[in-house]
């Protein structure tokens, strides 16, 4: 077994990093993959959170970096799927206490045991991000469809590239259908066409998506969600399987379109 | 008296022209301490400009030795300048330039008409070309031109001593003609960049429909940046 490790990332906060990594990582899950988390968010972590797994933390990726834990006794088990674990972040440290290399030789010793490691990073340029991208075989940039967020995935997408790590993979959260149809929103034609990257997935905005992530029920298990149906269909693209994107509203040919700009644009 | 040899000495002159193998530096009358320091003063000044040049300096009447001639050499060379050929009205001096292996000649430019009747090949200025797409947060400088075969995002910044062409979308901020010249253009594909300038001219970009994805150029006229369709241009250049 050799796992494909998969960061989470994007520049800007709040664009939800954490929501796609916890839903895309029980959507593989759910496929029967072997999937382990790890919230690379020192010191603000909230993966544990949106998972609903806080009150289970013993230890944490510092302790297990450090020294003070095997790397088994920091990796807690989902409660719902036996085959889902997380490694929590530590709260009262930073970013400096793991380096990129720290990173690299964690991920090694998942990649035996696992199927996917999906990593959470933080927001922004520096160490955090640095830290989540460096044993990345395969980069998911979220973004927002609204011109900060992009424009941040933009510069997050070179510096990607800058590190060979490219081509970036992007997910479009949070589009409103009904924005886009009153042309008060950018498209996500819009935003792949600046972008220029493949996309891999494109969530509505779903109050559930609130509801589910406070209480730590995340929205994919919710069978009949458009936002859940949609972190599910980002997992089976990430296995290599074609899936045609979600018809979000009645401008089906929109999506068709995208889609099908998208199977032929081949870059 | 004395105060009018302090004018007639910071008076000295230099000339500076781009010719086909670098740039051409012609020195005044003077001390040569007085003029070397003077040379050496206004490569600093501009070193953004001189670094990495080649230089062929046409020193005149002033007679050099091997020593003042090394000196100046290693001076020019700390700066960034390499110097190639010494052009001189002293035979000593020559024969003290061609001891240190630097030349004595070079190939005068000649008139372009008569470039026009021999042949028809132009020489052409060189670039530098960046075959990528500039994303936010990337930067491009040359103190020449900058051809970039890609868009240009925005919050990506492109600034060139001469003339930009960005042979994709330009969405992001241009700088052409950063030591001042004039006469520099820009040239995209498809011309909606956040902010244009021209040596210290900045241009706002009028509003167009959506749709307009001709390719267009950007020079100063009358002292502001006008956007020109080329399709216009056609014949003109």
């Amino acid at each position: 077994m050799t796992a494909t490790i998969v960061t989470i990332t994007s520049g800007k906060g709040g664009v939800g990093k954490t929501t796609t990594t916890a839903n895309v990582a029980i959507a593989l899950a759910e496929l029967g993959e072997k999937v382990v988390c790890i919230d690379g968010d020192i010191g603000l972590r909230n993966l544990d959170i949106v998972m609903g797994l806080e009150n289970r933390i013993v230890y944490d990726l510092v302790d297990v970096i450090e020294g003070r834990c095997r790397l088994r006794q920091a990796m807690i088990r989902d409660k719902r799927m036996s085959e889902l674990y997380l490694i929590p972040a530590a709260q009262t440290r930073d970013k400096s206490s793991v380096s990129p290399s720290d990173m690299v030789r964690l991920c090694d010793q998942l990649r035996d045991e696992f199927d996917w490691v999906l990593i959470d990073s933080s927001a922004g340029i520096e160490r955090g991000f640095r830290n989540a991208l460096a044993p990345a075989d395969i980069v998911l940039v979220v973004t927002n469809p609204e011109v900060s967020a992009v424009r941040d995935a933009d510069r997050i997408i070179g510096l990607v590239e800058a590190e060979e790590k490219g081509p970036a993979k992007l997910v479009i959260n949070r589009l409103n259908p009904e924005l886009v149809k009153r042309g008060d929103m950018l498209t996500a034609e819009d935003v792949v066409e600046l972008l220029a990257v493949e996309l891999v997935g494109i969530v509505p905005e779903d109050q559930s998506v609130v509801v589910s992530t406070n209480r730590g029920q995340p929205v994919v298990m919710e069978a009949k969600t458009k936002a859940g149906q949609a972190f599910r269909n980002v997992a089976l693209r990430l296995q290599g399987q074609e899936v045609p994107f979600l018809d979000l509203d009645e401008r089906k040919d929109i999506f068709q379109k995208l889609s099908n700009m998208l199977r032929s644009g081949g870059d | 008296m004395q105060s009018d040899e302090m004018v007639e000495e910071k008076k000295v002159t230099i000339k500076i022209k781009g010719i086909r193998d670098g740039l051409l530096i012609s020195l005044g009358e003077g001390e040569w301490p007085v003029v070397q320091e003077e040379l050496l003063q206004q490569i600093m000044e501009r070193s953004a400009f001189f670094q990495g040049a080649r230089v062929a300096l046409d020193v005149g009447n002033h007679i050099l030795h091997a020593a003042d001639m090394g000196i100046l050499r290693d001076k020019l060379s700390d700066s960034g300048v390499s110097l190639w050929a010494l052009l001189s009205n002293s035979p000593t001096t020559e024969r003290t330039s061609q001891m240190l292996g630097l030349a004595t000649r070079i190939s005068t430019p000649k008139p372009e008409r008569v470039i026009r009747a021999r042949s028809t090949s132009l020489s052409g200025d060189n670039a530098m070309l960046v075959k990528r797409t500039l994303r936010s947060g990337f930067k491009v400088s040359s103190a020449g031109h900058v051809v970039v075969i890609g868009d240009v995002n925005p919050g990506a910044e492109v600034s060139a001593g001469g003339n930009v062409v960005v042979w994709g979308r330009l969405r992001g901020s241009v700088h052409a003609g950063v030591d001042g010249d004039k006469t520099a253009v820009i040239c995209a594909l498809e011309m909606s960049p956040k902010q244009l300038r021209i040596d210290e001219v900045i241009g706002a970009l009028p509003l167009k429909p959506e749709e307009h994805v001709l390719p267009e150029i950007a020079l100063i006229q009358g002292g502001q940046i006008v956007f020109q369709e080329w399709k216009q241009k056609e014949r003109g250049r």
